[in-house]
């Protein structure tokens, strides 16, 4: 019942939102039905359609609320119109309805939005979640997160955003940007799963569903849509009993959700097939394909994902990209290859600050046997991280390299496998892509003293 | 709707090869669709005046109000559907390649 009065709760918010222009009256309204259903329906029995029941429902309290406030006739007359053109046979998905949750979605997620105020008035908006559960996942007070989402409508009304979907020239570049946002709420839960965030997830894998059943057409709509349902497959390994995080090559692979991974490379498989070269989205699914479908970790086949990194930074030159392929060409190549890569990526100034530059730095000196340089990268990264179950990880490493110390004879074999991070998860969203420039110079090369003492 | 839209320039201008456009086309086009309102070149920031009252007393000042390594360099008054358009008729602007340009919604004064 909760998944069928999901989908209709948004179709209604979003024809609501486009007649009336009024967001926090459409959200109420909604929330109101959805209330009275939930209250209801147990009592009295589902009715024969509960679409047009939640729709009339939905309908008549706004009629209500604007004929309470006499100065809106013209609204008054719109949603007149409106439920006098709602068929009661619905396809939550099809026609108009199809049109105003694009609208809606493209609307949240316009670029001249701030972030955050993005990634608010969506989960909001189209997720349906209450003010209180954002301000749970974002870590700030309910009036925080209420004044953001204020903030964010406000800026709607007084700039002029309308609620439409973009000319076709630009669909493709906002489409982008839309994907951007689901992907940065799915990260939010991925990478920071105890602090109260852990189903935003969820919310992203439902988000990019809902963008495939809407623009079933857009390659890297699918291609992100493969890259969540691969990673999320993993969330049951990815903690341990005590919520401490367990890096990938420790991970009980039993625990992966099959069933999930078996959707993820179908929908991979389908993009293949289409022929066109892949986007961004679409390498990093590949990438986490190879992770998925490896029996174990040693089976891992990194000269493939290595390529993968190569091509993503001809489209995406960004320094994290770089990063990831680094590690992975410590893992192809062995820890010492590594830090020659690494070198190059660690003169990027707009890496500083940013915590797996040292993290992984430090597992490469890890497994290089160098135990006094990887502790001191390990404290370097722990001045940097922020998710509290990053800080044990890496707290964890530390002791263990500080404990053994690890000569170049005995080296610790088992790498952190992207231990703290989905691969994904250091890149940066295309859409966002502007915030980080072109790295200059050479791509790869240069090796430098490593482990001095050894 | 009515937009402010400020031509600055930016200290980091586009470099690609892409095709040049230029003023008077933009012109053209967006007066021909009736979407301009007014606007000019404003002269440089050595030539602004600063002017303040306090206390009853009249401060002129030469100079700009800000110091800012971007200068405004003209303005134009936009009349569009919404920011959509007027994002779009900013896009084909030259100074969106050679500099930046800032949209401000007009606030009409009988609204809260």
């Amino acid at each position: 019942m909760a998944a069928a009065v999901g989908e209709q709760r948004l179709r209604i918010v979003a024809g609501l939102i486009r007649v009336t222009g009024d967001w926090e009256l459409a959200e109420d309204c909604v929330q109101d039905a959805v209330e009275r259903a939930l209250a209801r329906w147990p009592r009295d029995g589902v009715p024969v359609n509960p679409a047009a029941w939640l729709t009339t429902t939905a309908h008549r309290r706004a009629l209500d609320l604007l004929r309470r406030r006499r100065t809106e006739a013209d609204k008054l007359r719109e949603v007149q119109a409106l439920t006098e053109t709602e068929g009661s046979a619905v396809d939550p998905y099809g026609g108009v309805y199809r049109d105003d949750q694009l609208r809606l979605l493209f609307t949240c997620c316009h670029p001249a939005l701030p972030p955050a105020g993005r990634v608010a008035l969506t989960l909001k908006t189209v997720a349906g979640l209450s003010t209180r559960e954002l301000a749970a996942a974002f870590l700030v007070t309910e009036p925080t997160m209420g004044q953001r989402l204020l903030r964010t409508r406000t800026k709607i009304a007084h700039a002029g955003i309308a609620f439409r979907v973009p000319e076709p020239h630009r669909l493709a570049a906002r489409t982008v940007g839309v994907l951007a946002v689901v992907y940065l709420i799915f990260n939010e839960g991925y990478s920071n799963a105890d602090g109260g965030a852990g189903d935003l997830a969820a919310e992203g894998v439902r988000l990019v569903g809902l963008l495939a059943a809407l623009l079933p057409t857009d390659d890297e709509v699918q291609g992100l849509r493969a890259l969540l349902l691969l990673q999320h497959a993993r969330r049951a390994s990815r903690t341990d009993v005590n919520g401490e995080l367990v890096p990938m090559e420790e991970q009980d692979r039993r625990g992966w959700d099959r069933a999930m991974i078996v959707d993820g490379m179908a929908v991979l498989d389908r993009s293949r097939v289409a022929g066109r070269a892949p986007g961004p989205y679409r390498l990093q699914a590949e990438i986490a394909a190879e992770h998925a479908l490896a029996p174990d970790a040693a089976a891992t086949d990194w000269a493939r994902i290595v390529v993968l990194y190569d091509v993503l930074f001809d489209q995406q030159p960004s320094p994290v990209v770089a990063l990831n392929r680094a590690a992975a060409v410590g893992f192809r190549d062995g820890p010492q290859a590594g830090l020659a890569a690494l070198a190059e990526v660690e003169r990027d100034e707009r890496l500083a600050g940013y915590h797996l530059l040292p993290a992984v730095r430090a597992d490469l000196l890890r497994r290089l046997g160098c135990a006094a340089e990887a502790a001191a990268a390990y404290r370097d990264a722990l001045t940097l991280v922020r998710t509290a179950a990053e800080r044990r990880f890496l707290e964890r490493r530390l002791r263990e390299v500080t404990a053994s110390g690890t000569t170049p004879g005995d080296r610790a074999d088992q790498p952190d496998v992207m231990a703290s991070s989905p691969p994904g998860d250091a890149w940066v969203p295309a859409g966002e892509s502007g915030q980080l420039r072109q790295v200059a110079g050479p791509k790869w090369s240069v090796a430098t003293p490593i482990c001095p003492d050894s | 709707m009515k937009y402010l839209m400020f031509v600055a320039t930016d200290p980091e201008p586009d470099t690609s090869s892409e095709p040049h456009t230029d003023v008077e086309a933009w012109f053209a086009d967006v007066e021909g669709r009736g979407k301009w309102v007014i606007g000019d070149r404003v002269r440089p920031a050595e030539d602004a005046t600063t002017v303040r009252v306090r206390s009853g007393e009249l401060l002129v000042t030469d100079g700009p109000y800000t110091e800012s390594k971007d200068w405004i360099v003209g303005f134009d008054v936009l009349d569009c559907e919404d920011l959509d358009e007027a994002i779009e008729i900013a896009s084909k602007h030259p100074m969106a390649r050679a500099g930046r340009l800032e949209l401000r919604p007009f606030w009409p004064i009988d609204e809260g």
